[in-house]
């Protein structure tokens, strides 16, 4: 990758272990800022554990060793003067499976704020405020302004996963990490979210994982494939797709394997 | 390539207020971890002044002797059998009674009225206090079913109290069996008896005996329902006689044994009473220390 666009996350011979079984091996990725980028590859290859490195959300599991550099936005964040509690809000996650607070979509959208701004600071407009500029950008604001104290967990699944996009949103990330954000969706939810990602693309970084290869073609701007721990290839996803280098990533497209 | 990373981070700094919520942080976990290791501490004060207060009469031979001189001087022999004799018969109604009965609402029942206030039944048994339950075991064995007052009373009693306790604690064990384990089973054409055999009981074998042996402790240190249905003061014993009752005698039990030569019996051994508490205690954690171990080994030995 020669391109001068400015890197969101770059890694550098980045391992990692649970307990014994190495998860990862020497992992160099650089995630260009602005576009979306897919990992890809069969079932156990780390694409997730790659992904929860970036927020360093793994290390919350016991056993969990890392070796070698992550930088997010030039940072290195293993830097001990770096605040996990800042990088965490630079850095947002969508899970598998929507996981709204059983709160109000209200209090969802707001979570964020709260916990970052101190008690007192907070004015019931900016709320109001940002609670609107959220669900417009993931354009649930005309379904749900008039139930915005209803509870979140009662949304359909694909209003969920939007909300926990949109939660995010409020905090100003610069990174959206989604690991397989549509795995738990139907067809119609699918759409919907891959085209919020298209809605979202440019102003935030995102990295999604997936399972899906189709969904990797239609979605993504550059695709990263994985095997076994290791970065195989990553290029732009037309590329990977149309003349892969790698033979071990034409088989896999081609479903030989997987 | 990226430019060279600046030598002082620029982003993720901490802010003024994300120190403070790091330091509430800090103190919080400060305050948790106290509060756990304030557990130890009631622990280690009681046996620490049990032993010391006890400890001119622990030997092998208070265990084993008779009391003498009034129950003032002498062992605990009668009384430690005794308790012996009121669990072990109790454990023996209410195991299979118990671990039967979680099986069934676990395993085949459906959820229906009867199941509920089946389950009802087993939380309100659960909470009644041991006091009532020594009245209806001296209403309804020692009186009705005409056993007297007896060995036999007092273990039925004790079985009932423990009986609701040991049926939610199976149910638990047998519930936190994955359903996905079951499915393996009736998919290849197993009956329900088969796959409770094959797959449910082995691998909750570990949470079902952890459970039991929990209410054998619990068992041993009830007083009340006992002193109502079948422990006396005083019994006749051989030193070290293992088979000193019969089912239908009375018997005397360690935890009323205690009671009695710590408030009922005037001049005993200062001694004595701490002594008798220190081999209920003693037994109490060598049979939960027996369960722990259990589970352990049983743990190590299944894999999911």
């Amino acid at each position: 990758m020669t391109d001068a666009a400015p890197l969101a996350i770059e890694t550098r011979g980045l391992d990692l272990w649970y307990g014994d079984f190495q998860a990862l091996y020497g992992v160099d990725v650089r995630v260009r800022a602005g576009i979306i980028t897919s990992l890809i590859g069969p079932s156990g290859c780390g694409k997730t554990t790659l992904l929860r490195c970036f927020n360093r959300i793994n290390e919350r599991y016991p056993n969990v060793r890392t070796g070698g550099v992550i930088r997010v936005l030039g940072e290195d964040i293993y830097d001990p003067s770096v605040s996990l509690i800042e990088l965490r809000k630079a850095v947002g996650m969508v899970f598998q499976r929507p996981n709204p607070l059983p709160i109000s979509v209200y209090e969802n959208v707001v979570f964020g704020l709260r916990v970052h701004t101190p008690r007192g600071e907070l004015k019931r407009a900016a709320l109001d405020e940002a609670v609107e500029k959220a669900l417009t950008e993931v354009g649930l604001w005309k379904d749900l302004k008039d139930r915005l104290h209803d509870r979140a967990t009662t949304l359909q699944l694909e209003q969920q996963q939007k909300l926990c996009i949109a939660r995010l949103l409020p905090l100003k990330p610069d990174i959206i990490l989604m690991d397989e954000p549509c795995s738990a969706l139907d067809v119609e939810g699918t759409r919907a979210i891959e085209e919020l990602m298209f809605e979202l693309r440019g102003r935030y970084t995102i990295v999604i994982v997936t399972h899906n290869m189709a969904q990797a073609r239609r979605a993504s701007d550059e695709c990263v494939f994985l095997l076994l721990g290791k970065l195989i290839e990553h290029s732009r996803t037309a590329d990977l797709f149309l003349s892969p280098k790698e033979a071990r990533t034409a088989e896999y497209i081609e479903g030989r394997y997987g | 390539m990226s430019a060279a990373p600046p030598a002082v981070p620029t982003r993720f700094v901490r802010t003024a207020h994300v120190a403070r919520k790091e330091r509430a942080e800090g103190v919080a976990r400060f305050l948790f971890f106290l509060m756990a290791a304030a557990m130890v501490v009631p622990l280690c004060a009681i046996l620490g002044y049990l032993l010391w207060k006890a400890a001119p009469a622990l030997h092998l031979g208070f265990l084993l002797d008779v009391p003498k001189k009034g129950m003032t001087e002498g062992g605990i022999w009668p009384a430690f059998v005794g308790t012996l004799y009121l669990v072990g018969m109790s454990l023996a109604v209410s195991a299979p009674v118990g671990v039967l009965a979680a099986v069934y609402l676990n395993e085949y029942s459906r959820d229906n009225a009867f199941t509920r206030a089946i389950n009802l039944a087993v939380i309100n048994l659960a909470g009644v206090p041991s006091i009532v339950h020594a009245l209806f075991g001296l209403g309804a064995f020692v009186y009705a079913a005409k056993f007297g007052y007896s060995i036999l009373s007092a273990s039925l009693t004790l079985a009932i109290m423990t009986l609701p306790v040991i049926i939610a604690s199976t149910r638990e064990a047998l519930a936190s069996v994955p359903h996905s384990f079951r499915e393996a089973c009736w998919n290849v054409g197993a009956s329900r008896w088969q796959t409770i055999q094959a797959v449910v009981l082995p691998n909750s074998i570990s949470g079902i005996l952890t459970g039991l042996i929990l209410q054998v402790s619990r068992a041993a240190g009830e007083t009340a329902p006992i002193m109502f249905t079948g422990a006396v003061f005083y019994k006749a014993v051989q030193r070290g006689d293992l088979f000193p009752y019969r089912l239908d005698e009375q018997c005397m039990a360690l935890s009323m044994h205690l009671y009695t030569v710590a408030t009922q019996v005037p001049n005993v051994q200062e001694a004595i009473p701490y002594a008798t508490a220190v081999v209920l205690l003693g037994s109490v954690l060598l049979v939960n220390a027996t369960a722990v171990t259990l589970r352990v080994w049983l743990r190590g030995r299944k894999r999911w």
